[in-house]
């Protein structure tokens, strides 16, 4: 049995043009601390599926299970980072941020503001503990956002084009930084995004969805070592790989 | 520049404001256009209102004033703030009590003066419902306003960390409105400061800063009314600067919700 399982997952939007469809029949599994990534053209329901697996949206049929248990609903067994960085709370420092979910589980205030530290200095922010959040810069911002993410320690963790509102080199440095937190916690991740470079250097294995409705197109394994070189030329074959993947449908579509 | 030195300067600029204003009038007062028991000279204004904080009447009519202010303000926060909370957050609520507000809304409070002295008559309990009358609705929309605009993704991403029910309301939507919450204290304060002058001087008797004002034209005491009118000012400037100004500071400011105001 696969950790996690996402089952022929399929959501029809009504419209005032009739039923349309957002994701078709979506589905793929994921072993346990697998890093996976989901990558399509914009507006194929990448972001939609995500928010099916994060309980956000209700499917119209399919199913969702985590450790063989089908889940509705949003839960502490998955956590969320998002794209805008205004997903902090701006009236909580970022230690409260990042304990905010321990709050939610009722662990004693002393014990969750030491968890929520750890967290911080996993994304190496802890002398910035007991700033406000727009004291952060963006990239500061996605770092506590992953912080208080994973505190209530959750069994998956999905991201949702975090990194993509920030600079390019920015983005170098979050993206060595998450590979790095995921290298320690050994965290089941679902990222999606529509970088391809970003999805090679970070996935173990990546979705590829096709264009609107969204479906699974094919699931294409990132069987590089650890820390991954993005100038290496298996690096960029991979690159090439994906981007063909997906220029393929573009044409079709 | 630190946050203590700018409110320093913030202060020396409002004094220089008000400085130049004085002086324009104090000119016109001097010119000989005007009789001077019409336009009295600001060093008379000042000599009687110096009588008057001496003798104590000028802080009886005040603590008077204050006193119907912040029942009625006090009333107005206990009743527009849930209600607009629960307008914003329950449909059904919305769709009962938006009409009623739609309508009284509008109407002036000192409408409603002659009405209320009828009902209730002269004295304390007519201007403090006046005051509250003034001041519920600010405090209402404001809070209605808030709670509907707080970013959904921090609902989301709380309610992604199983907030619910009362630690969300309490942890997400309370602070997350508080820029408008805030905003509807300031508002709703000096409705009542308006209101509470127009009341006093229509239904109040014997005692407060409206009624004094009132009184002294059976005189032509202009210096009295000025002093009187003075006092106003200065109190309402004094909340709004220091009571909701630190209030500001002590939240939306440090969150960064608001930006600070110039001057």
């Amino acid at each position: 049995m696969q950790h996690i399982e996402i089952d022929r997952v399929s959501l029809v939007y009504d419209t005032p043009a009739g039923q349309v469809a957002g994701v078709q029949e979506a589905s793929f599994g994921m072993a346990e601390s697998e890093f996976l990534c989901i990558v399509g053209p914009s507006g194929c329901g990448k972001s939609t599926l995500l928010n099916i697996i994060a309980g956000f949206l209700a499917p119209t049929s399919g199913e969702i299970r985590i450790g063989g248990r089908a889940v509705t609903g949003h839960g502490l067994d998955r956590g969320i980072v998002f794209q805008d960085f205004a997903q902090l709370f701006p009236w909580r420092t970022a230690l409260e941020n990042v304990a905010f979910g321990l709050e939610m589980k009722g662990v004693p205030k002393a014990e969750r503001e030491e968890i929520a530290l750890h967290q911080l200095r996993l994304v190496k922010l802890e002398k910035f503990a007991r700033s406000y959040p727009h004291h952060l810069s963006g990239g500061m911002q996605q770092r506590t956002a992953i912080a208080r993410a994973l505190a209530y320690n959750p069994a998956v963790l999905l991201m949702d084009e975090p990194f993509a509102a920030l600079d390019a080199m920015t983005r170098d440095e979050m993206q060595r930084l998450l590979a790095d937190v995921w290298r320690e916690t050994r965290k089941t991740v679902i990222y999606v995004t529509h970088n391809v470079a970003e999805a090679v250097y970070l996935a173990d294995r990546v979705v590829v969805m096709t264009p609107h409705p969204g479906s699974v197109k094919t699931v294409l394994p990132i069987p590089l070592s650890r820390p991954r070189d993005p100038l290496s030329v298996e690096f960029l074959e991979h690159q090439k790989q994906l981007m063909r993947e997906l220029a393929d449908q573009a044409v079709k579509a | 520049m630190n946050a203590s030195a700018g409110r320093s300067r913030s202060w020396r600029r409002a004094a220089l404001t008000l400085l130049v204003a004085g002086a324009l009038y104090e000119a016109l007062a001097r010119s000989g256009y005007f009789a001077a028991a019409l336009l009295p000279t600001v060093t008379a204004v000042g000599q009687t209102l110096w009588a008057m904080l001496i003798d104590g009447t000028m802080l009886r009519h005040a603590a008077y004033t204050l006193y119907r202010v912040m029942f009625g303000l006090g009333l107005a926060i206990a009743v527009g703030l849930p209600l607009g909370i629960l307008m914003g957050r329950v449909p059904a609520a919305e769709q009962f009590f938006m009409p009623l507000v739609s309508v009284l809304m509008p109407i002036p409070s000192l409408a409603w003066v002659p009405v209320f002295i009828l009902w209730f008559g002269i004295g304390n309990v007519t201007t403090i419902l006046i005051v509250f009358y003034a001041a519920t609705f600010p405090m209402l929309l404001n809070a209605w306003s808030g709670v509907r605009s707080v970013n959904p993704l921090w609902m989301r991403a709380a309610g992604a960390m199983g907030a619910n029910g009362r630690s969300l309301f309490w942890k997400v939507i309370i602070p997350g409105a508080s820029p408008f919450i805030v905003t509807g204290f300031r508002q709703a304060f000096l409705r009542s400061w308006i209101a509470v002058v127009g009341a006093e001087m229509i239904a109040a008797s014997a005692w407060g800063l409206g009624w004094v004002i009132f009184d002294a034209k059976e005189f032509l005491n202009t210096d009295i009314m000025l002093a009187s009118l003075a006092v106003i000012g200065c109190i309402g400037f004094a909340f709004e600067r220091i009571v909701f100004g630190s209030l500001e500071r002590a939240t939306v400011l440090r969150w960064g919700m608001v930006r600070a105001a110039k001057g």
